[in-house]
């Protein structure tokens, strides 16, 4: 006979919560977890979640979740620490995952925009972009929304700690509405809803409160690596232009957004500038 | 401790935890005497003013909404009035009472999470509302069930909790039903009498004697407590309309922080629950009224350390008030009053959780951001958190070990729920001993 088999508990996962430039609120969707907070704090080890608490463990971590897009060098170099830091490294929202809205700088003159919100703008050191994380490092998995939807992150994380690989569906929100019924907010009231090209996650809020998807789930499936086809925003912005009669600034404004940074939304948003300029 | 002739001494603290964003703390004191405070904040700016220029004037609710995930509300609500002011929408009845109940269920879901998981630890001696679970689980449960039924009311009215979506100008986009609201109830009814439970809790602390001389500034209404209207006052007699609010408050830049520090007649001011309740206590409902008057603590206080026992009054008071509203709501006959654009300048002010939340825009001829101004509460604050640190420090100069003051400093800076994201536009402590 050999040694009894040990039955000690497996070692809970170390997670660190890593922030950039955001509003804290896919972070808070951490603490909304209520419910389940303090039973995710009995599966995994939260070592470094400063905007939680006082006691900021060292890495390496098993995962990092990485709220917040880089907007300064200090930054740029931030970000490669926590990279080398963690085993698996999730951006959470659509600021670390897109650039987020402050990506707006991106079209803009940063010096221009810093003149405007500082009296000194010489104090004021920032870079003239505000890019996703994986312009910087490799991200092992991302979690769009702005907010994030804190069902998708406890799934990702539960899958994670189980040794499981996550996957989250990236059908378009459009599918949600005719699945749960919502009548269709673009046919119904002529508003440029952006669900035919949106990610789902959020379970189709805005048009379930009466009102046009606004993107904050970035662009539906097949956008970045994976299977499947880019969505198809050039005809959903023709259908806003022709049928819904907006004017080429403001089809350019729909896209320009929240995730307005992210590849398919930035070049439909670029070629409606094209068309601004010949008109 | 001190050796030597003269004897520098610096106090870092790298970033300060349990706040909202990213700062740090830089103290010099040279032969024990506190020389300079520097808040620091390096949370990145992010330029909403800038980039509001040239967005239609429908979208700034869900822009705005962004310079927050925990008081998105605030930054909507400020917006949409001021906005309401140039083109002289009136929001009200029920859709103003809707107003009010979201904005309601912020302060309950921000408040509950301060005083339960970021600042109720530094009086029990944890590093979080985690760690404290570990010996105070029935108290960390029922402030994370306070905190969800603040958010019960934010998804219901607005479809989530952070970035809401259905607030506009002019009112919603969807307006619950009456059963929806009534859902609410029973859960709210728990809420308030946890909310009691709470203010007993908290003022059993131990609070450190500390009573500067604190200027507050809050919003005041002719009968109500303040959420979205009312003349801004200050304790110095200071009565003002947020049109006015430019000619006395000035928003100062130092070359130390991204966030810029802002001042009333030059002088530092305290806004937030602590303000508010000073300058409102006669609005006060039946239950939150016995409630502090139960804490045998006499008005007004001046405490930084009992802002605590004022956030728990105001959930307890939000309670009082989203139970009252959702008992008279009678459905508004259209979610949205009509606008019709015209250009302008609009200004409002509404207390955010954390104080009160100025915004200045002007539109063109066809609903078009211009120009827009946001200060928010944390910006206001600051000087008053270098003040107050200032007085704290000397009584922390005994301790040798610089790690114990950074502890002590970061407890202070707490007492204010900085929130480090919107004032960028918070914190790391080094004190320097000289």
């Amino acid at each position: 006979m050999g040694q009894p088999r040990s039955h000690s508990k497996p070692r809970r996962s170390k997670l660190g919560v890593f922030k950039f430039a955001s509003c804290d609120g896919c972070q808070l969707s951490i603490l909304n977890l209520e419910d389940d907070l303090l039973a995710l704090g009995q599966v995994l080890d939260i070592a470094y979640f400063p905007e939680a608490s006082s006691d900021m463990g060292a890495g390496p971590y098993d995962i990092a979740l990485v709220e917040g897009s880089i907007t300064t060098s200090e930054d740029a170099h931030r970000i490669l620490s926590v990279r080398e830091q963690a085993k698996v490294l999730i951006t959470i929202g659509a600021c670390a995952t897109a650039g987020g809205i402050q990506a707006l700088r991106n079209w803009a003159d940063v010096e221009a925009f810093k003149r405007v919100v500082y009296p000194s703008p010489q104090y004021i050191r920032s870079l003239t972009t505000s890019t996703p994380i994986s312009e910087h490092v490799r991200v092992d998995f991302e979690l769009w929304g702005c907010p994030i939807d804190k069902g998708q992150l406890l799934r990702v994380l539960t899958d994670l700690s189980a040794g499981v690989q996550p996957r989250l569906p990236s059908h378009p929100v459009c599918v949600d509405c005719k699945r749960r019924g919502i009548v269709c907010v673009m046919v119904a009231k002529g508003v440029p809803c952006l669900g035919p090209v949106t990610r789902t996650g959020c379970g189709a809020i805005c048009p379930s409160m009466g009102r046009d998807c606004y993107g904050c789930f970035g662009p539906a499936e097949g956008s970045t690596q994976g299977p499947g086809l880019p969505p198809n925003t050039a005809s959903l912005a023709k259908q806003f232009h022709q049928g819904l009669q907006l004017i080429p600034i403001e089809v350019l404004r729909r896209f320009r957004g929240i995730n307005g940074y992210v590849k398919p939304f930035r070049e439909e948003s670029q070629a409606w500038e094209d068309v601004k300029r010949e008109a | 401790m001190a050796e030597g002739k003269h004897k520098t001494r610096t106090i870092k603290i790298d970033t300060v935890a349990r706040v909202e964003g990213e700062g740090a703390l830089h103290v010099a004191v040279k032969d024990g005497v506190v020389q300079d405070v520097e808040l620091r904040i390096f949370e990145p700016p992010r330029f909403f003013e800038a980039f509001l220029q040239g967005r239609h004037y429908d979208e700034v609710a869900d822009i705005v909404a962004r310079i927050c995930g925990i008081c998105p509300v605030a930054y909507q609500m400020s917006a949409v009035h001021a906005l309401e002011q140039i083109f002289g929408v009136q929001v009200t009845g029920a859709l103003r009472d809707l107003r009010r109940l979201i904005y309601c269920g912020e302060w309950i879901e921000s408040h509950a999470l301060h005083v339960y998981m970021l600042q109720a630890p530094d009086f029990l001696g944890y590093d979080s509302g985690i760690a404290m679970a570990k010996d105070h689980a029935n108290m960390v449960t029922r402030g994370l069930r306070l905190k969800k039924a603040g958010n019960a009311i934010m998804t219901l009215l607005g479809g989530r909790s952070v970035h809401p979506v259905s607030v506009k100008v002019g009112g919603f986009s969807r307006v619950p039903r009456r059963r929806e609201l009534e859902s609410l109830k029973d859960e709210l009814l728990w809420a308030r009498d946890a909310a009691i439970e709470t203010v007993h809790w908290v003022a059993g602390f131990e609070f450190p004697e500390f009573l500067p001389d604190s200027l507050f500034v809050a919003l005041r209404a002719p009968d109500e407590y303040p959420f979205n209207e009312g003349q801004i006052v200050s304790g110095n007699g200071l009565r003002i309309s947020a049109t006015e609010f430019e000619r006395h408050f000035a928003e100062q830049q130092v070359p130390y922080s991204n966030a810029l520090h802002c001042t009333l007649h030059g002088s530092p001011y305290f806004v937030g629950p602590l303000a508010r309740l000073n300058l409102n206590h006669d609005h006060l409902s039946p239950l939150a009224r016995q409630s502090l008057d139960g804490t045998g603590l006499a008005l007004s206080l001046r405490n930084p350390f009992h802002g605590i026992i004022a956030r728990s009054v105001e959930i307890l008071y939000a309670l009082e008030e989203s139970l009252r509203l959702i008992e008279r709501y009678e459905p508004p006959p259209s979610p949205g009053v009509p606008v019709v654009v015209r250009p302008g300048t609009g200004m409002a002010c509404t207390e955010a959780p954390r104080g009160i939340l100025y915004h200045r825009y002007r539109v063109d001829a066809d609903g078009i951001i211009r120009e827009a101004k946001i200060v928010p509460p944390t910006s206001q604050n600051q000087s008053r958190i270098e003040q107050d640190l200032r007085l704290f420090m000397p009584r922390l100069l005994s301790l040798s070990d610089d790690k114990e003051v950074a502890l002590a400093c970061e407890r202070v800076i707490r007492c204010y729920d900085p929130c480090i994201s919107c004032a960028t536009h918070f914190l790391r402590l080094e004190l320097d001993r000289d």
